[in-house]
Parts: structure tokens; sequence; C-alpha cells
């Protein structure tokens, strides 16, 4: 009742607050400027900023704003007035505050023990809208657009709140699984950081304000037909915004619109020109693959369609028994990935070098003149090119995103010759605006220099963080007589435009979106905006001869009109397309473009010296190219290999470690897991400079530095501002993926970096055991072998029987590839909160399932003994296995935690779950001291952001906001198991198998993660437990879990063992 | 009567000093013993210890406040170690509360005739260290106001506290040692009191000590329901001296934690408390009989025989370390015997060797009579040994909770400002409260000692 | 300290009795969602609108609720019936189950201002969800205001909970059973 009660109010609140928002700012900023005037001089402010430009006029007016901008109290004044203006409310900074809350803790903390206010309002509807019952959630189908790509989602709306986000089954680029960004594109939402309104220069303006001001500056640019007028976009999919944008440069022929996406690259459609003599959509069918070779390509965890091909790769590697076949993937990679770490082959290889691996595949093949390569690629070469001889058309050769052309030319060569098109590969025309990213910016910012442009409408991006160094882009935007700034948070560009607009969230607007393989979706909104912000399309029309035109109509008309070559008519289809997430028919036709390369025409190769270091960039894994900095779930979640939170690091590898003495010391304070001290380096790389912490990673080629990128905000918001190194600095056009010639000198100073998962070694335990295929043959009862189970009655408290459901979950690690989307998710559905950089490294971090990431054959050739510490060098962290392992509660049936508890707060369900009482809970931290499998988080302090009212209304209402100091771990996702049960139970019948879906099963791309009821033989979970392949960590416990594994089986090739 | 005496005439009969220098009379020894609360003014030593305590229990103070308003964040704790110093500190400040009762109840029992000088100020040391060690439990807790669902009462909620829990056993473990100690102390006090009301001279004291003393007249009835009911309660109190550290020990024994989970933990719990707890007397005694001249009743006698009950304890405290090794390798147990390793060569060996040196090592010099009876080197043994014992603690919680099952949860423990204050704080209230103690109340059992003095006299009657 | 037996002040004095005891009308029609969901769900203004612009339309003590119409402003009911946050309750399984409304509410046909009947706290859910059939009625008379419990509600209650498969002791005292 209470949930529901609050939801109300909440939506009250959020109406009214919208309001405030509106009318307190212009309000507030007078304040502010009295406040300002009477302490006039040193601080420059607003009013003298007008003094300044009274009565100057065109360029001279912008050339004042230009000396103003030298002027360091100008600077000063941005960082007053622009950087989240619009998102202040009274002690909005205090109350965003949710790592310290000091004076709201000390302010509750008395009130924590006592009961609630006596009154309490309940707020129905005045008219209820249709569809809707209270207290059961709506599913609707809408799609995220990211990139080059779309991923179709289901979102979960309680009274018209969005609250969490599951993949669309039906939706080629999700196949109903999603990942890490998709399940936290739901915080940015309701992030309080958010821009909010319109601004022109810092101040709060109007949408039709700025739509008169939109409609003045088009008919000056109408006047020179457009010449003056650029366009900046990120990758674009939305059939529809790319239809509007040509009609746009048809009203202005003399406009031109750039793209610019910072972590696109440009060698794919340079390799694809350079493969067909023009630019092709390249689509994989990675499930019908027996072999594949990845020439640096992260495919199952970035880039265009990757969560569908992680779910085809998984499914080939699911194996019922010892006679099922897997297939096999080899990966050739810099610095390792997600993919390379659940490769059966792997090999560090320095980024350069991959080409010239591609080249003597190739040659092997009968491609091009070949070529030669050392170290241990070099026995591949081979081995992996008989292989593919072998699977002809049922292999893969696929080239990573941030290779050379001449590398992707090669693959798409290899993959004609092997007659793998047409099969396991095929292409598409291109999405969108065939703009090459480099040139893109290249161009407009010569022109941007010459004083060309005269209107800049930027739509989304945030070049002046993200654009090439050498381009000054921050510069030449100044030359720019108006620039136009769309963006979701007043940013670093933000800051240099004349105009800003608020950018909505995908959940807030009307627009449509292409898949990977060009399937369209319609993007409905689940919400009306919740700030004054527009869309790309609302922009676009603004300066169109349809100004106002509502995005909804753009999108109905752009489909009116592409429907009449589609199976169904926008009357009929419409209502369907909405329902279902996808377009029928709307998926791009495979063509056949001719093969025009020859590899023997490529120029020579000239290999770098084997000693010199090479620098390469690289998008985070959590907060991508720097437009998720602001996301805490990202900014906490453990990055999938090195487990690093809330920073960015140089990663190296241990010899080059070892040789330049970069060793990271363990500190106290958490430790392991916790907080580790790194030294920082000066990196300095095309004349400029950049001081980052370096961190030592197994498995990194040898002289590869990498740089990630999406750091160093400066202006992300309260998250993400000032974390980590900006490695864009030290980024240049020349070098845009791989860099040489740099200097990387230690400054003698460290730096904390906070690190959840250090001890990398098993120490010889029951933990994660692992196999190859073959060994799986000859031995298939292997996972049982070193574990001596005891038997069933060797505890001292009599056997419980569970005669109804046992709830259980069987985790496959031979699919898991440690991708993260499952830690994500759990964080989105039951509540958790983040903690911070320092709690975390005081080992706090409140995840409820983890990832653990392990090394094997990590045994020291000469002591013998096995290292768990990156920085103690030793010859076998150079290329290690690498293992991934998702710990949720383990849910066990003779839990430990369970017997300390003084105050019964966690105890056994009838059905074995291991229930958290939290309202009973006194916090003895008893029960997390007993778990073996250390699963238990702890509110040591208040975590939980109770003020932000953003917050309020994204909270799961069928999940308790934990209080601090109780214990909190993972359920099972009870709260699923309870509404399921009771509709089966409403129905008469039983809960089918596959009807519960925990958070983290739904949202696994591998499908690694199984639950359901373990005492059903035919349940899906009642099969994985009863191969042989299922243990259960740590079985000489006898804790019994109910989480169990099934053994790690990877599938390498005994050539190249041999080898 | 007193079977420890030998006959006067023995020949070794010089080497054993008296529990009492010969010349007392009953006056001489009441005086001298009400003097120190009645007549003796208020020295500046001892304002100036008590003011100082008093700031430090300030500190203490302030430092729960923090803890209720932040939460138990502002430790060192986390996850994997759930349990730090505030544990660490109960299990201490028990481990000393334990000597009082042992002194008062099972000498007595035993009619150890020395035990009657020190017995009253070792009782008041338990309930003052019971009382400190009491605080942790609560505050440790992360909502120290829901600290009452721990007690079984028929709540509004239909269900009860979980009994399979050692620290429910550790609820009633501690609070009846508590009330048992208190009421033993009181007794015992009772007669004293009443000599201090007859002794009093100003009004307030005649009439605070009047109510204390509860109407103690002297009369033959009362010394002998006085006799029987201290009897009694010494034989109430006798198990507790044993429950209490077994129970304590528990905490960590039915854990399943490495370096917790093992049977020696009961035993070698109750000998390093009564070794911590006459260390503690010692500490104690030493200044006191120092400061207010009663070298006459705290003999070396007495000395000897603390430091003499301090080795026998610490040897079987080394064996309990030796075992806990011991049955590591010899159960195989490959958790068990990684922890080993780790206290001898893991991040935190050297708490490890600090605690061998101070526990095991330096106690060694007791052996020797020289040291036994230099009143120095046992003032400072005493002190090293209650830091060893301390050491021993945080051993047992912290290095097994930084090494347990799943080494990626492995993790590491350095304690907070916070919880350093706590744990001064804690020796503050400890230290304030024996002040008080000493200057309100005869440290030393008038009663028991005029018995002594009579029974010195029939000696002389003898010769 | 549980709020038991205390009536509220309403922004309208909406009499239970009135509507329920007098004219009859069934819970469901306002409390539509208590079948299908876990909130009973407070009608919108919309639900009073329609008998109230004919019926009274112009008294004044119905004012709040056209204004409420006309303005599009929630009427603000003070909460009676109010558990924890963390207690997750389910009015649809209950009534499934044969739970009648006047088993918690108490009769509410007789109330002219609505208070709560029951204390409400873990004791008293507890003394049901361990012994759920001295509560059990049949199905067709969870609705049923005048419903009291035969003499023979042991039996057959313990019928009822075979029937209606309602779950064992052991599973409905279960803590994620209201507790998540």
């Amino acid at each position: 009742m209470n949930d529901y009660a609050n939801e109300n109010k909440f939506r009250i609140l959020q109406g009214s607050q919208a309001n405030d928002a509106a009318d307190d700012h212009p309000h507030d900023h007078e304040e502010q400027e009295e406040e300002e005037t009477t302490e006039q001089g040193q601080r420059l402010d607003l009013t003298a900023v007008r003094e300044k430009l009274r009565e100057k006029t065109g360029k001279q007016y912008w050339r004042t704003l230009e000396e103003l901008a030298d002027d360091p109290h100008f600077e000063d004044l941005l960082h007053r007035e622009f950087p989240r203006h619009a998102s202040e409310w009274d002690e909005a900074v205090d109350r965003r505050d949710f790592l310290k809350l000091m004076g709201a803790s000390l302010a509750l903390a008395g009130l924590a023990g006592c009961g609630r206010p006596d009154i309490d309002h309940i707020v129905p509807y005045v008219r209820q809208p249709d569809g809707l019952t209270l207290g059961r959630p709506n599913f609707y189908a809408t799609a995220m657009p990211f990139g080059a790509d779309a991923v179709g989602v289901l979102v979960e709306s309680h009274e018209g709140r969005p609250t969490k986000i599951e993949g669309n089954p039906d939706h080629p680029s999700s196949l109903g699984a999603s990942s890490a960004l998709v399940q936290a594109s739901i915080l940015n939402l309701y992030d309080p950081d958010r821009s909010q309104t319109v601004q022109q220069a810092g101040e709060i303006r109007s949408w039709s304000a700025f739509l008169d001001a939109a409609q003045a500056l088009a008919t000056n640019v109408k006047a020179t037909n457009g010449a003056g007028f650029r366009i900046l976009s990120g990758a674009l999919t939305s059939p529809t915004l790319i239809a509007q944008i040509h009609k746009l440069l048809t009203l202005y022929p003399e406009a031109k619109w750039y793209q610019w996406e910072p972590a696109g690259g440009d060698g794919a459609r340079d390799g694809a020109k350079l493969a067909f003599g023009r630019n092709v959509n390249t689509v994989y069918e990675v499930g019908k693959a027996n072999v594949i070779v990845s020439l640096d390509a992260d495919f199952l965890a970035s880039g265009p369609g990757h969560i569908a091909y992680a779910k085809q790769f998984s499914r080939r590697r699911k194996l019922n028994g010892p006679s099922d076949a897997m297939n096999r993937l080899y990966v050739l990679e810099p610095t390792p990935s997600v993919t390379g770490s659940s490769a059966d082959h792997r090999v560090p290889l320095r980024s350069s070098d991959i080409e010239l691996f591609g080249r003597a595949l190739a040659g092997k093949l009968g491609i091009g003149s070949g070529g030669t390569v050392a170290g241990e690629a070099g026995k591949w070469v081979d081995v992996v090119a008989k292989e593919l001889q072998k699977e002809r058309g049922a292999s893969i050769v696929i080239a990573g995103e941030y290779q050379p052309a001449a590398v992707h030319a090669l693959a798409h060569a290899i993959n004609a010759a092997l007659g793998n098109v047409g099969n396991t590969v095929y292409y598409t025309e291109p999405h969108g605006g065939d703009a090459g990213n480099l040139d893109s910016i290249r161009d407009l910012c010569a022109e941007m220099d010459h004083g060309k442009v005269d209107l800049l409408l930027m739509l989304g991006g945030n070049p002046v963080y993200d654009a090439p160094h050498d381009f000054d882009f921050v510069n030449k935007l100044k030359r720019v007589h108006t620039a136009v700034h769309l963006s979701s948070y007043f940013d670093e560009t933000s800051a240099w435009c004349q105009w800003h607009v608020a950018e909505s969230h995908y959940l807030e607007s009307w627009s449509d979106a292409r898949a990977h393989d060009g399937t369209a979706s319609i993007i409905q909104p689940l919400i009306s905006p919740l700030y004054y912000t527009h869309s790309a399309l609302d922009l676009v029309a603004a300066f169109s001869d349809k100004p106002g035109l509502p995005a909804y109509d753009a999108v109905r008309a752009y489909w009116t009109e592409a429907s009449t070559h589609l199976p169904a008519s926008l009357e009929v289809g419409w209502r369907k397309w909405l329902n279902d997430g996808v377009i029928a028919g709307t998926k791009f036709a495979a063509i056949n473009p001719e093969l025009k390369f020859n590899a023997s025409s490529l120029p020579a190769f000239q290999s770098s010296p084997a000693d010199q270091l090479e620098y390469i960039f690289r998008p985070d894994p959590a907060v991508h190219d720097g437009r998720f900095a602001n996301n805490g779930w990202l900014q906490e979640l453990p990055k999938p290999v090195t487990k690093l939170v809330w920073d960015n690091a140089a990663l190296i590898s241990p010899k080059l470690a070892q040789e330049r003495d970069f060793a990271h010391k363990v500190q106290s304070r958490g430790g392991e897991h916790g907080q580790v001290r790194a030294p920082l380096v000066a990196i300095e790389l095309n004349g400029s400079k950049v001081t980052a912490a370096v961190w030592t990673l197994p498995g990194q080629a040898e002289n590869t530095v990498v740089l990630p990128l999406g750091y160093g905000r400066t202006r992300a918001g309260y998250t993400g501002s000032n974390k980590g190194f900006n490695a864009y600095v030290v980024r240049t056009s020349n070098a845009l993926w791989t860099a040489t010639d740099g200097k990387m000198t230690a400054t003698g100073d460290s730096y904390p970096l906070a690190c959840t998962q250090y001890h990398f070694n098993m120490e010889g335990r029951q933990i994660l055991s692992t196999a190859t295929l073959a060994e799986y043959q000859k031995n298939p009862a292997f996972a049982q072998e070193h574990a001596e189970m005891p038997a069933k009655d060797d505890s001292l408290y009599k056997e419980f029987a569970y005669p109804g459901y046992a709830w259980g979950m069987a985790i496959d690690l031979t699919k898991c590839n440690g991708c993260n989307a499952c830690v994500v998710a759990c964080q989105s559905e039951n509540n958790i909160p983040i903690v911070g950089k320092d709690q975390v490294m005081r080992g706090r971090e409140m995840h409820w399932i983890r990832i653990d990431r392990y090394y094997t054959n990590t045994e020291s050739a000469t002591s013998g003994k096995a290292t768990g510490d990156p920085s103690e060098y030793n010859p076998t962290l150079d290329n290690p296995e690498t293992f991934f392992q998702p710990v949720p509660c383990q849910q066990c049936e003779n839990a430990p935690c369970e017997q300390v508890c003084p105050v019964g707060a966690t105890v056994h369900s009838a059905e074995g779950l291991n229930d958290m009482v939290y309202n009973r809970c006194i916090g003895t931290r008893y029960c997390s001291n007993n778990c073996p499998y250390k699963v238990r988080r702890f509110n040591f302090l208040r975590f939980q952001d109770w003020d932000t009212p953003q917050f309020k209304l994204m909270r799961n209402p069928e999940v308790t906001v934990r209080s601090r100091g109780v214990m909190e771990k993972c359920t099972y996702c009870v709260q699923r198991i309870n509404n399921v049960r009771i509709d089966a139970e409403k129905q008469d019948r039983p809960i089918r198998d596959g009807e519960i879906v925990t958070a983290c099963e739904s949202a696994c791309p591998s499908e690694a993660i199984v639950f359901g009821n373990a005492n059903d033989p035919n349940s899906r979970v009642g099969k994985l437990k009863a191969q042989q392949r299922n243990y259960s960590i740590l079985g000489e416990l006898n804790a019994r879990p109910r989480t169990t594994y099934l053994a790690a089986v990877r599938n390498p090739n005994p050539e190249l063992e041999k080898a | 009567m007193s079977v420890t005496q030998p006959p006067l005439n023995s020949p070794d009969i010089r080497r054993l000093d008296p529990v009492l220098e010969p010349g007392h009379t009953y006056a001489s020894v009441t005086d001298k013993i009400a003097a120190v609360v009645l007549t003796r003014p208020l020295g500046i030593g001892w304002l100036a210890g008590f003011t100082l305590a008093f700031g430090v229990v300030m500190l203490l103070f302030i430092s729960i406040a923090w803890l209720v308003i932040k939460g138990v964040g502002i430790w060192g704790i986390n996850i994997p170690i759930g349990w730090g110093f505030a544990i660490v500190n109960f299990v201490w400040w028990i481990g000393i509360g334990h000597a009082g009762t042992l002194i008062s109840a099972i000498l007595y029992l035993l009619n150890q005739k020395w035990r009657t000088s020190i017995n009253r100020f070792a009782e008041a040391m338990t309930l003052f260290a019971v009382a400190c060690a009491g605080l942790f439990p609560l505050i440790h807790t992360g909502r120290p106001w829901m600290a009452y669902y721990m007690f079984p009462y028929p709540s509004t909620m239909g269900i009860w506290p979980q009994f399979r829990s050692p620290l429910i056993w550790d609820v009633f473990a501690v609070s009846t040692y508590g009330t048992v100690s208190l009421l033993f102390w009181f007794v015992g006090l009772l007669p004293d009191l009443a000599t201090l009301r007859d002794r009093a001279k100003s009004r307030y004291q005649q009439v605070i000590y009047g109510i204390l003393s509860m109407g103690w007249r002297n009369s033959a009835r009362h010394w002998h329901r006085y006799q029987s009911a201290y009897l009694l309660l010494a034989g109430l109190a006798t198990p507790l001296v044993l429950s209490v550290h077994t129970v304590v020990s528990f905490d960590f024994a039915i854990a399943i934690v490495p370096g917790w989970h093992t049977t020696i933990f009961p035993p070698y719990f109750v000998a390093g408390a009564i070794y911590s707890g006459f260390a503690m007397v010692l500490t104690l005694a030493i200044p006191l009989r120092k400061a207010y001249g009663l070298e006459d009743f705290i003999t070396m006698r007495h000395l000897e025989n603390m430091a003499k009950v301090m080795l026998a304890t610490g040897l079987i405290v080394a064996y309990g370390y030796f075992i806990e090794f011991f049955m590591a390798f010899y159960s195989g147990n490959k958790f068990d015997v990684f922890l080993a390793e780790q206290r001898l060569h893991g991040p935190y060996s050297h708490f490890y060797f600090a605690l061998i040196l101070c526990n095991i090592l330096t106690p060694q010099l007791l052996w020797f009579e020289k040291v036994r009876r230099n009143v120095v080197a046992l003032f400072l043994m005493s002190l090293v040994i209650n830091t060893g014992m301390w050491l021993e603690r945080f051993v047992i919680v912290v290095i097994s909770l930084t090494r347990d099952f799943m080494p990626s949860a492995w993790g590491r423990y350095s304690p907070t400002f916070w919880d350093y204050s706590t744990f001064i704080g804690t020796l503050g209230l400890f230290v304030m409260l024996i002040f008080l103690f000493v200057r309100g109340l005869p440290a030393i059992a008038i009663a028991e000692m005029r018995e002594l003095v009579h029974e010195s006299d029939a000696k002389k009657g003898h010769t | 300290m549980t709020n038991q037996r205390v009536s509220r002040v309403q922004p309208i004095q909406f009499s239970h009795k009135h509507h329920v005891g007098d004219d009859g009308i069934d819970c469901r029609y306002c409390h539509t969602s208590v079948e299908t969901s876990a909130y009973a769900g407070i009608p919108p203004t919309k639900t009073c609108m329609n008998c109230h612009s004919v019926l009274f339309n112009n008294s004044a003590y119905l004012e709040p609720v056209r204004d409420s119409y006309r303005t599009d402003r929630s009427i603000e009911w003070v909460k009676v019936h109010r558990l924890a946050d963390y207690v997750y309750f389910n009015h649809s399984i209950h009534l499934s189950k044969g739970i009648g409304c006047s088993t918690c509410h108490g009769s509410v046909d007789e109330m002219p201002l609505i208070f709560q009947a029951s204390p409400l706290n873990m004791q008293w859910c507890l003394d049901c969800h361990r012994d759920p059939a001295k509560n059990v009625r049949p199905k067709d008379q969870v609705f049923n205001m005048q419903w009291k419990a035969p003499a023979n509600q042991e039996e057959i209650g313990k019928k009822l909970v075979a029937e209606y498969k309602i779950r064992t002791v052991n599973e409905l005292t279960s803590c994620s059973t209201c507790h998540r």
C-alpha cells in the first residue's frame, strides 16, 4: 500500500517539480545576478559581460566574446553559470551527494529508530488511464539507439515510471538479451545532472524562443543557400532523422552534414571501399561458424550486434554431454578483451602486427604475397589456415573495429576465398550517412577555421572533448557565428555554444532506429520528458520549413511513406510495430558486392621494431567514449578484465611493468579487494602530455600500452567529472587508434586505484574447474574429482524435505564471457546503491552478483609457486588462460549464515531460498563473516540516496529500499518468484519452467545463467544440474549451494597444443 | 584452618612472606584502609589522573555519538573483515574481567588467605572491565537501537531470537556474569560499608554509606547469614568464570571460518582470560599499593603468587597456540594449513610475531624468582602481557577474516581514527571508574583483613 | 500505537456505511483492482462522478469531488490502513484463497467513517498464516460483509484450505512470503 501511495506522491511531486524547474530558474538567476553585482570587479559576472557586449554587433560582438573567452574570470564565470545551472534546486549539490550525505544522515540518524509520521496520504488518479492496473507493471517495446546499432528492449513501467529494461526477444540485435550499457541507460533518464532546459549563453530560454531564433538563423543561412550551414552528428541509424536531415540538405543545397563518432572505426568503411570499392555493412552469422578467427575483434562485447553475436556464439558452446561438439575461437589481440578472455586460443599481438598476421594467413590461403610473423602467432598461421580450409563455408575471419582498412580488406578477401560469404557472413547497404568519420571532422574543422561556418548544428556528441586533439576543435568552434548544441548534459561542448538544447532520453521521445542488420524499430516514449528537453528530430525540424513539427508526426510521416513497400501499411502495421518493437520486413536485403581487392597490391608492410612501445586507444568498457561518464552504475561496474572501478588506467604488460619497475602496491584499506596504489606515469604523445596511473594487466602484448578513452571529463556532472585521465588529450588524427614514438616516464608519484578483485589465483581450491574438450570427453566427471563431497546426511541438522518447488540456479562457465550485463541488471532490479570510489577502496561495494576473474596455469616455472599478484612478474602472466565466474548468493541449503544470525534475520524459506529480512537485521555482520562465498553486502553507511526525487521514481517498488546498518544480498529475485506464483495460484496451475526469470538470467547474452525448479528433472535447471559437469564451489564445506556451476570447457586445437 | 600456612617452626618459614605484615592490630588495619576513603585529602596525583581519564571518557562519548550518527562505516571494517576492533576489544575486556571472580570465588573456596587483600579491587576491576566489554557488542551492530531484538520477549512480531546463534548465548553469559559479580562484590562490601558509615565524619558520607550498608549491625546473626550468602555466591560465581569465556570463544569456534573453527578455543580462551586478568590486577595493584602505602597488605607474597598464576596460564596459552598449528597441519585441512602459513608470512605476520614475543617468550622470565620478586619488572611484564593478549584477539579476529575461502574476495583491514578513539575511550572509562572506586570504597576488605590480624595474633601466641 | 480503531478526518467525510451498507454497492465497483493486483486501488475521481454527476450534483458537501474533476487535481485521502514499506501484501491472492474483506477490514458496511479494524501487526498476520483454517470462507462469500464464521468453522476451514490448495504453514510463514 505504502509503495502505491508513494508512487502517486512522486508523480505529483515530479509534476510540480518540473514546474518549479521552469518557474524557478529565471528567478534563481536574477537572485544570482543581484548577489554578484554587489561584488563587482574581481569576479566577472553576466552583468559585466553584458556591459562589455553592449552596443557591439555582429562579428564585433563575437570577437569581444572571444577576448572574453581568454579572460580567466570568464572561464570562472562559465563554471559558476553554466555547469548544472539548469538542474539547481536549493542545496541541490548536497541532495545529490549520495556518497557522503553527512547533513542528511545527521538529521535522520535519530529518526531511524523511531516510527513513521502519523499521517500519510493516498493520491489517486482523477481519471485513471486505460490499460493500467495499479500495482501491475506494463511492458512496452522500444529500442535503444547506440552508435551504428540499436538494441530492441522491453521496458517495465510502474504506473508510468520506467523502472527496468529487458532485451526484446523479437529484436535481431537483442534476441532477448541486453548489455551492461543497455541496462544502465535507465539511470541516465533519471540522472539529476541532466541538462533540463534550453539555454542561450547560460541563460534559460523557452523552447518557443529557441524556435523563433532558429527560424531567424535559418532565414539567414537560406540567403546563402546554406553555404555557412553545417550539421554535425554521431553515427545515426534513425531512418526518420536521416530523412529529415536530407530534407534539410535539399532545403539548403550548400549545407553539409558531417558525422563524428569518437569510438567509431573508419577501418571498416575504408576496408570495405578497399575491398569492394564501396561502403557496405557487414553482418555475421556467428552461430553458423565452426571456426572463428578474430583479428583484434571484440565482437562478443562491443560493436554493432555484439549482443546477438554473443548469443549465437554461446549457443554453439552448449554442452549437454561429452558427445556434443563446440565451435572454436582464435583471437589475436593487443590487450585482453572479453572476447579474447573466452577464446579457445589467444595470443597477445601488438596492434600493428595484426595486419602482418592477416597477410600471412591470407598468403597461406592463396591470397596476396603473404608474409611471416614472428613469435607464437607465427606458429598459428599454418594451423589456423589448415583449419579454415577444412571448415570452408563454416568459418569466419572477423577484423577488429579499430584495425586499419587493410586488415578489413584481407578479412573480406579471406571470407570470400573460403566461401563464407552468404553463409556465415553477408553484406548489406550501409546505415545512414556515408560520411567518413575522421575526414568529416577534419573537413569541418578546416571550414570552421576559415570562418566558413556561420551556423553549426550539433546533434549530440561532444567534439570539444573527444575530437582529435590536433584539430583543436574548441578554438575553431569559437570562429563559428552561431553554434547550436543538442546534448543531454551541459558538457564541455555546450559550454562553448551560443545555444544549448537539452536532449531527451530515448525513453522520453519518439523516434526510430535500425539494428545492425537493418531491421527498424519505432522508439516510443515511456514517460513524458522529465524536464524541458527535446529530441534530435525536434531540433532538425526547428531549422526546416516545418518548425515545431512534433517528432511523432515526423516518424508517422516517414513510415506512412516507407510502408508502401512493406508487407503492412502504417494503418495496419503501426500498433503491431509498437507492440513487437520491430517493423517486419525492414531488414536490409543481402547484397553481393564484387570483390575488387588484390592483396598483392597492398604496399609492403613496414613492421615496426619489436621493442618499440605502441600506444593504442580503446573505448572504456564501462563509460564507452565518455558519454556514460555520469552513470554511477557504470562507473562502479568492475571492468571485465581489470576489475578497476571509477578510474581508467594505462594498461601495460607484466613484463614491461617489471622492466620499468611499474609494480603497484597493495594498500591496507581493503587491500587485494579495495585499494591499490599504482605508479603515475607521464605519457608524451604527439606533442601533448597526460599523466596516468599504470595498471599491470596479464595477457597484454608485451610492448603495448592501452589508453582507455572516456575519462577525465570536466563537465560530465557530479558523478563523472574529474575521474581518471583524459586519453583524448594525446589522441591525434594521424594516430587515431595506434600511436608510436611516445614517451612514458614515471613521475615518482603514485595514485590510489579502486580494484574489486586483485588476487587472481585459486590457491588450488575447488572454485572454478576447467578442462579442454578432449579431457572432458575422456573424463566427463572431471569436475567432481578433486572435491571430496560429504554425504548428504553428514550434517547434524536433520534433512529438510522440499516437497514443492526447490528454486535453484545453474551457471555455465563454458558460456560466461564476463560481460557484466548481469551485474547491472541486478543493480537495476534490486535497487542496489552505489557507494563511490572511496568506499570501494575500503572494500564495501554492494553488487549482489560479482564476476570473479581467475587466471589459470600461473604456477611460476622457476619457483613452481603460484602467484596471485600481477605485480610479481612471472612468465606465465604473459598469456594466462582467463576464466570468469559470476558469484551471486549461493542460497545454501546448509547455510552457514543462518546458523549464526542472533535475530533470525536470515532464515530458510520452505522452497529453499535463503531469505534475508532487512527489517529484522540489526547488523552484527556475523553472517557475512561466516559466509564462505562472501556474497553478503552490508550498508556500512547510508549508501542509498533517499533524497533525490528522480531516484525515487526509478526504484523498483517490488523491492525494499535498504537502510543503513543492514545486511543485504541476492534473493534470486524473490519478488519475481512471488508475483509469478501468485498469478499461477490464482489460475490454479503449477508454475511453468522458465516462467520465473531472474534479472541476471534475462540480461545474460550468453544464456549462461539458468534459474528454475531444481525438483523438476525436466526443467532446464534440473537437466543442467543432472550433468556431470555440474559442481558446487567448495563442495567439501557441505553448505550445499542451490547455485551450482557447470565446469568451463574450452576447445583448443590439439595441433596447436602440441606446437 | 589455613591449609597453605606451614607450621611456624618449619625451616622455610623465612622465605614465605606473610600475607599481612606483622604488628598490625584491628584498629591499625581499619584506620589505614578506611583512611584512604574517609580522611586522606584528594591528592594532586589523583585529581590529575582522574581528570585525564575523564577527558578520555568524553572522547569515548564523542566516538559513540558519531558512530550512531554515521554508522559503523566510520570504522575500518569491510567485507570480508566484518569484525574489527570492536570485537577484539570486547573479547579482551571480558578476558580481563576474569581475574576478579577467580580470585574472589575460587580462591575463596580453596581457602587461599592471600587473596584477601587483593580480592576487593580485583572484583571491582572485573565489574568495570565487564562494563567496558558490554559496550562493544551493542555499538558494533549496524542498528544499535534495534539491538533489543536479541532479547527473548513476547513481541508483536510473534517471533523469537535465533537461539542457535552464539551471539545470543553471549547475551546471557555476559549479563549473568555481570550480575553475579556485582552481587558478590556488593555482599562482600557490606561489613566495610558499615565500618565506613560508623567512622564517617561528614553527614552526607554517613547517609550514603548508611544506605549502602543496608542496616548492617555486625550482629552475630548478620555475620552468620553473611558467611553463608558469601559462600553460596562464591559457589555460584565459580562456574561462571569458566562459562563466560567458553561461550565467548564459541562466537568463533562455532563459525566455519578457518582459524576460528577449532575445539581448542574454550580452554585456551579461559586460560588466556585468567592470564590477562591477573596481568591487569598487577597493573593496578602495584601502583595502588605504592600510592596509598598499602605494602603491608599487598605484600610480595601476593605479587609473587600472581606472577606464578600468570606463568602457569601463560604456558597453557602457549600450548593452545602450538595445538592450533599442530591441528592445522595434522588435520591437513587446506584452508587451516593456508591460514597457519598466512600467520607466519602473510601481510599481518608482524602482529603474530609480536604476539608470540609478548605472550610466550616474555613470561618465561617468571621462572626466575628474582624477576617474580621485582616489582618494576612485574609491572612492566603485566603491561606486555595485556598488550599480547590484545594482539592475540586481533590475530584471531582479523587475520582469519582477511584470508578465508574465496581468494577473489580476500581483503585487508586497517583501523580508522574512530576505531582507536573508541578503544582508548573504554580504557579511559575503566581507569576513571577505578579512580572513583579507590576513593569511594575500601579498596581492601577491612573485615577480612581483621580476620588475618586475628590469625597472625594467634600465631604469635604459639611462639 | 497500531492506530487501530482510529478514524481520520478526510477531505470528504466519505461513508462506507452509506455506500456499502445502505446503497449496497459492491466493493469492486470502486476498488477495481482488488482481484487482479496487490493493491485494491482507491477509485479515481471519475468513479465518484459516474453517479455524482447526477446524484447530489450540486450539494456543497461534494464540491471537493467536482473540484477535483474540474481542476484535474487528485483528492488527497488520508491513509487509514498503513502497512510498513517492507511488507508486501497482495489483496488478490487473499481473495482467491477465500479470505474475505471483512476478515481484515471488519464490517465496513457499518463504518460511517472508515477505521482500521485490526492491529495489522506481524503477530496478527502470523496468527492467520499459522492457521488459515480459522478464517477461510467459501470464495463466493469473500465480498459478503455479513458473513460470520459458522460454528463448525474449524472443519469447514480445513476442507476449504485443502480445496483452495492453500500452501502449507511452512510456506506461508517463510519470511519471503511477505518480506522482500
